[in-house]
């Protein structure tokens, strides 16, 4: 929790004010009952009808205020909780905008998505109760204890007996509620996980007659839910007929030795209406405070997930005096290593290659043999473990991170689209590119030809994914995304897999003819993507087998023999 | 992200179709109210008692009465408390038995529903309804449904209370109790406006964090990232102000009404204190009536808020049952299998002939496909006309384009989707006529997703045929060629797998697939064949396992492997749902067509 309190920062005056006018309306619920005994016991018994009014109008007007305060610290009590949690809420997104391929790894996008929505929702809603509820309590009870210590210090003494015994009822039954809460969230994941495996798997399912053993299995699993959560709630329903026995006694308590000292008339009979209005507030005000622990249990959890992304550092570091220009785009690999974080095999073995600016190198492998990752130390995706990459006559590590990128354009496996317009995503390769310029990269990708034939152009809408396009249009829109950066290096990883041969060819046409300058770096699976690359690299378990041109590396290489061979005669679909 | 309806659409119908569940539990329903409103009654009573206690001492002095008062008072308290607890406990009890019983109605319902249903409606929208849905009924049936009785209960019984202790201090309630639905209802008003705005602005959040974090790693090679905050920024700032507005609107009804009914406290207390003066009332009268005023404010504010939960519990309640009412997969067939005959694994068909007599048609595997036109919407074909025939043991390969239909075809076999034109015979019977059971259990399907269950190996491999031995669940992991891993596992075969087998890599899944599909020993095989990526010796293991697999099986495959391809019997190239060329693999690449053209891409090219 320490590490969020500076968010709170902003919103100081809020989180100040709120308990504090919180207090002033707990005082004013606290002298309405004390004012009200002044009417019954002097008012009444003097016959003082004047006096009556006198009392009952400020109890009035106290009212009053403590309507306005109560409102007024509502509205501070939330801009403080839900300013707090979206000042977390940027900060974290903040965060994560800052994390390098590795963070990223570490984190599931579903689990970043809940971080960011449910957690910090949690977190200004807690905050906000906390405010007013962790004040409002035992103030409530303070004030209220002290009321009736003031009207009769002796009948007071029944507290010593009930507040003691409602505290160790409350401890009792939350800490035994405890335990079952856990595990009764550990059965409603239980269930939940097979609802979801049966909703993901039901072809399986279905092909293999399983559908009753299914309902068997979730009966079982539903049924330990439901037991459970009786036990659970036959334990958090003692607590209201409880606390009220505890109330009522009191009450009665007070009445049987209150009346007494009445009927003695050593106490107003005023007095001892007001105690018993003390009484409830006070026992309730255990109530709410046992509320409030359940709520910081449950905010708990969100905290420690919010923390551990503001903890994680991104592990790449620019220089302190950054290079600002990539001379040109040669590349070169000087005695690199790599592993995964957390992973102890070398994904990378000893890489040296040398690519000069303006070639064609083709990259081909089977998968898992790290031709991906290669060529994500281009752009300090990730950072070497041994040895340098040297981009454009300097060392990576010495660029300006985002000089850097911005000359190297990687499209990645991943063909992700954002909705939006085709232009608004095209324009993520240039903020300032126009319409011809856009035009031109579509062209060269040879996305000009499907998407010349939508009426609306580049205006056409693109769903969240881009899910309204096939697998070859959202290849050759990415591909056209990247050339719009105007690029020294160009990457493209397994890009046009799913783009029929004739378009990869004409693809390949138009980077030969158009971007002659331009360093291009094409990791594909077909040999025909690749073939008339200036030099192929044949990847085999992190380790380079061999580096030549396409003819040579049909005499040299058994690897590309073998691909090539099965490609010629084989299914290429 | 969609936004969720909050309000049911027709609420009477709803709630009568949730209480017809209650009927397993109907004595803990009525005896749930029942406890609940004594419980009530005494508490009113248990005030009112103040009025003659209070005046016992003040006026007459009588200690006997007294005591006797006293008594009573314990007495209710222990109606109160016992009530309470026996009210409270059949109301959670129903809420639970009654949320058990609708969990296990829609899932047993999800497991009858046809494939299609599930291409329709995302396992989002699905797992929200189980989850949030079914979570709010629960809280509406445990708190909503009691707490609004109690309220009515209170409310009405105490409003009778204060009219016999006194008629004028009355009007000052009901004149107070005004202003404060006056208040519930302008406050409530603009709480429910600002609470759909809230809901909007973190749907819209929700929605754009999703797709950011999803192309989180586009993000970071484009340097959007200064862009990207920018936009999170305002919609950030959106949602902070709609929240606060909504949680202040929220908040606020509770300081208001709390001390509205200390106005009214007072203002009996002014009024009171007269009336005592000229004896019209007396102080214990006063006393009963200012507890009143406190314990008849607090259900007007709690009403507002229990019938937005219950509001909001019904309309999660009516998505359940529109899950619920959802039509089940049909299954007319009429023709099922018997045992101990002359067939495959001795089974044979049994065809009723509608005289009471039956023919027995042995198993073989023999599948034909005759005109079978299909599309998932009827406006869009997707298979146009397809004919072919597999003998039994043949292995038949698609192969083509993505979305040209191969997995398509092998959907229709074991009755996934209903064609629309055309017929499919096994064995010489239309597959409409095979009951679904036993058509399914003459198949194995092979997926290029496999999807596992929680659970051990062992488990896994046997889901394909539950009464498989020990032995059994072995021999057909050796002859997937998944035996040598699963030995390497830390418990071997009793390795628990954590759901869809997140533990296992990709390659080592496929071969517990194909084991699943082994032990099964089905007369056909689908085979959709894994291009996904998986190192170069698993790749090995798996096509061996699949060719030990597909021996003695008629099998259908989307192949993607040359050898699968090459020793098929036949191969089926499909373009645009049409089957455009057929034979075996020398026969088509003599044909120089569009298989000759797949094979041989490069050359198409120059």
């Amino acid at each position: 929790m320490k590490e969020l309190l500076p968010f709170m920062k902003k919103y100081i005056k809020f989180a100040v004010l709120s308990p504090i006018l919180m207090i002033l309306e707990v005082f004013a619920d606290i002298a309405i009952p004390y004012l009200m005994s002044r009417i019954v016991d002097v008012g009444i018994a003097e016959q003082d009808i004047e006096y009556v009014l006198q009392i009952g109008l400020i109890m009035i007007a106290a009212a009053i205020f403590a309507i306005i305060f109560g409102v007024i610290s509502s509205y501070f009590g939330a801009r403080a909780g839900y300013g707090f949690a979206s000042e977390v809420r940027l900060k974290l997104y903040k965060e994560i905008q800052g994390f390098s391929f590795a963070n990223l790894d570490r984190f599931t996008v579903a689990s970043l998505i809940t971080r960011l929505t449910n957690d910090c929702n949690t977190l200004g809603q807690v905050t906000m109760m906390s405010l007013r509820m962790a004040v409002r309590a035992p103030f409530m009870m303070i004030f209220a204890l002290m009321m009736a210590l003031n009207i009769n210090a002796s009948l007071a003494k029944v507290f010593v007996v009930s507040i003691p015994v409602l505290v160790i009822v409350l401890i009792i039954i939350l800490s035994k509620a405890r335990p079952l809460f856990l595990k009764f969230q550990t059965r409603i994941d239980r269930v939940n996980a097979i609802i979801r495996e049966n909703l993901t798997a039901i072809r399986v399912v279905k092909s293999f007659n399983r559908q009753t053993h299914e309902e068997e299995r979730f009966k079982e699993r539903n049924d330990s839910l439901m037991d459970i959560a009786l036990r659970a709630v036959s334990l958090i329903v003692f607590l209201m007929p409880v606390l009220n026995i505890i109330i009522y006694s009191t009450i009665i308590a007070v009445l049987w030795f209150g009346g007494k000292q009445v009927v003695a008339g050593s106490m107003g009979s005023g007095e001892l209406i007001s105690f018993i209005t003390y009484i409830t507030q006070i026992l309730m005000s255990f109530m709410m405070m046992s509320f409030f622990f359940m709520q910081l249990l449950r905010a708990s959890a969100s905290v420690t997930r919010i923390v551990e992304i503001i903890n994680t550092k991104s592990e790449i570091k620019e220089d302190s005096n950054p290079v600002m220009e990539l001379s040109d785009g040669s590349v070169t690999f000087k005695n690199v290593c790599f592993c995964y974080p957390g992973s102890t095999e070398k994904t990378l073995k000893n890489i040296n290659l040398q690519i000069n600016s303006g070639e064609v190198l083709g990259i081909i492998g089977s998968t898992g043999s790290s031709k991906s990752t290669l060529v994500q130390l281009i752009p300090r995706l990730y950072d070497t473990m041994e040895g340098t990459v040297i981009v454009g006559n300097e060392d990576v590590k010495r660029y300006n991170i985002k000089s850097l990128r911005d000359n190297v354009a990687f499209v990645l496996q991943s063909n992700t689209l954002f909705s939006g317009t085709l232009r608004d995503n095209m324009k993520w390769g240039n903020e300032n590119a126009a319409d011809e310029e856009i035009i031109k990269a579509l062209k060269l990708a040879q996305a000009w030809e499907f998407v010349s034939k939508y009426e609306d152009g580049l205006d056409h809408i693109v769903e969240q994914g881009g899910d309204n396009f096939s697998g070859g249009q959202k290849q050759r829109l990415t591909i056209a995304r990247a050339l719009l950066k105007s690029p020294k290096i160009i990457i493209l990883d397994d890009s046009t897999s799913a783009v029929d041969m004739a378009t990869d060819a004409k693809i390949q046409r138009a980077f030969k003819e158009e971007l002659n300058d331009v360093t291009t770096i094409i990791i594909a699976q077909r040999v025909s993507s690749i073939q008339h690359a200036d030099r192929v690299l044949v990847m085999n378990e992190g380790e380079m087998e061999s580096l030549g041109k396409h003819e040579e590396l049909l005499i040299s290489s058994p690897i590309y023999r073998e691909i090539y061979e099965s490609q010629q005669k084989g299914v290429g679909a | 992200m969609k936004q969720k309806q909050l309000r049911p659409k027709d609420p009477k119908k709803t709630f009568l179709r949730l209480f017809s569940y209650f009927k397993f539990n109907i004595i803990l329903f009525f005896g749930g109210i029942f406890f609940i409103v004594i419980g009530s009654l005494a508490e009113i009573g248990i005030n009112g008692m103040l009025s003659p206690v209070i005046d016992t001492f003040i006026g007459d002095h009588d200690h006997e009465l007294f005591v006797k008062y006293i008594l009573i008072m314990a007495a209710m308290v222990a109606v109160i408390s016992l009530s309470q607890y026996i009210g409270n406990l059949s109301m959670a009890k129903l809420a639970q038995r009654t949320v058990h019983k609708i969990r296990e109605d829609m899932f047993s319902h999800i497991e009858k529903l046809p494939v299609s249903y599930f291409d329709k409606h995302s396992h989002g929208e699905l797992m929200s309804t189980f989850t949030n849905d079914v979570d709010m009924l629960n809280q509406s049936l445990e708190q909503s449904v009691s707490q609004i009785l109690i309220s009515f209960v209170t409310v009405v019984g105490t409003f009778a209370v204060m009219l016999i202790l006194s008629p004028i201090l009355t009007t000052v309630v009901v004149a107070m109790l005004v202003v404060m639905l006056y208040s519930v209802t302008f406050v409530g008003k603009r709480s429910a406006k600002n609470f759909r705005m809230q809901q909007a602005a973190l749907a819209d959040m929700n929605g754009y964090i999703e797709e950011m974090m999803t192309g989180q790693k586009v993000i970071k090679v484009f340097n959007y990232e200064d862009r990207a905050i920018d936009t999170f920024s305002k919609k950030n700032e959106e949602l902070r102000n709609t929240s606060t507005l909504a949680s202040t609107y929220g908040v606020m009804l509770m300081p208001i009404m709390g001390n509205l009914s200390f106005v009214m406290y007072a203002l009996i207390s002014m009024l009171g204190a007269y009336l005592v003066m000229i004896n019209r009332l007396s102080i214990g009268n006063i006393a009963s009536f200012l507890l009143y005023t406190r314990s008849i404010s607090r259900p007007i504010t709690q009403v507002s808020n229990q019938l937005n939960t219950l509001f909001a519990a019904l309309a999660g309640a009516e998505r359940i049952f529109n899950v619920l009412d959802e039509e089940i997969e049909t299954d007319e067939g009429d023709v099922s299998l018997i045992k101990d005959c002359e067939g495959r694994r001795n089974l044979c068909w049994m065809i009723p002939k509608g005289n009471g007599k039956y023919d027995e048609v042995p198993l073989k595997g023999f599948i034909t496909f005759k005109d079978v036109s299909f599309g998932y919407v009827p406006e869009k074909t997707v298979l146009n006309k397809i004919n072919l025939y597999a003998k039994p043991g043949q292995k038949i390969a698609f192969v083509g384009s993505t979305g040209a239909g191969k997995t398509t075809i092998t959907n229709l076999i074991n009755r996934f989707y209903e064609i629309n034109e055309g017929v499919i015979l096994y064995d010489g019977i239309d597959i409409k006529r095979i009951n679904k059971h036993d058509l399914r259990s003459t198949m194995s399907i092979v997926l290029q997703d496999v999807h596992l269950f929680e659970g051990t190996v062992k488990e896994n491999i046997r889901y394909g045929r539950l009464d498989a031995k020990d032995d059994e669940v072995v021999e057909a992991a050796k002859l997937a060629n998944a035996h040598y891993f699963i030995q390497h596992l830390p418990e071997g075969y009793d390795t628990i797998l954590s759901s869809d087998g997140q533990n296992l890599s990709q390659g080592e899944r496929q071969l517990l697939s194909i084991a699943r599909a082994a032990i099964a020993d089905p007369i056909i095989l689908i085979l959709d064949e894994a291009t996904s990526s998986v190192d170069t010796r698993t790749e090995k293991l798996i096509a061996e396992g699949m060719d030990k697999l597909m021996e003695g099986r008629t099998t259908f495959v989307i192949a993607h492997r040359l050898s699968t391809v090459r020793d098929s019997n036949a191969i089926m190239v499909l373009e645009h749902g049409e089957i455009i060329e057929r034979g075996n693999h020398d026969e088509l690449m003599a044909q120089k067509g569009r298989y000759y053209a797949l094979n041989a891409g490069i050359a198409e090219l120059e």
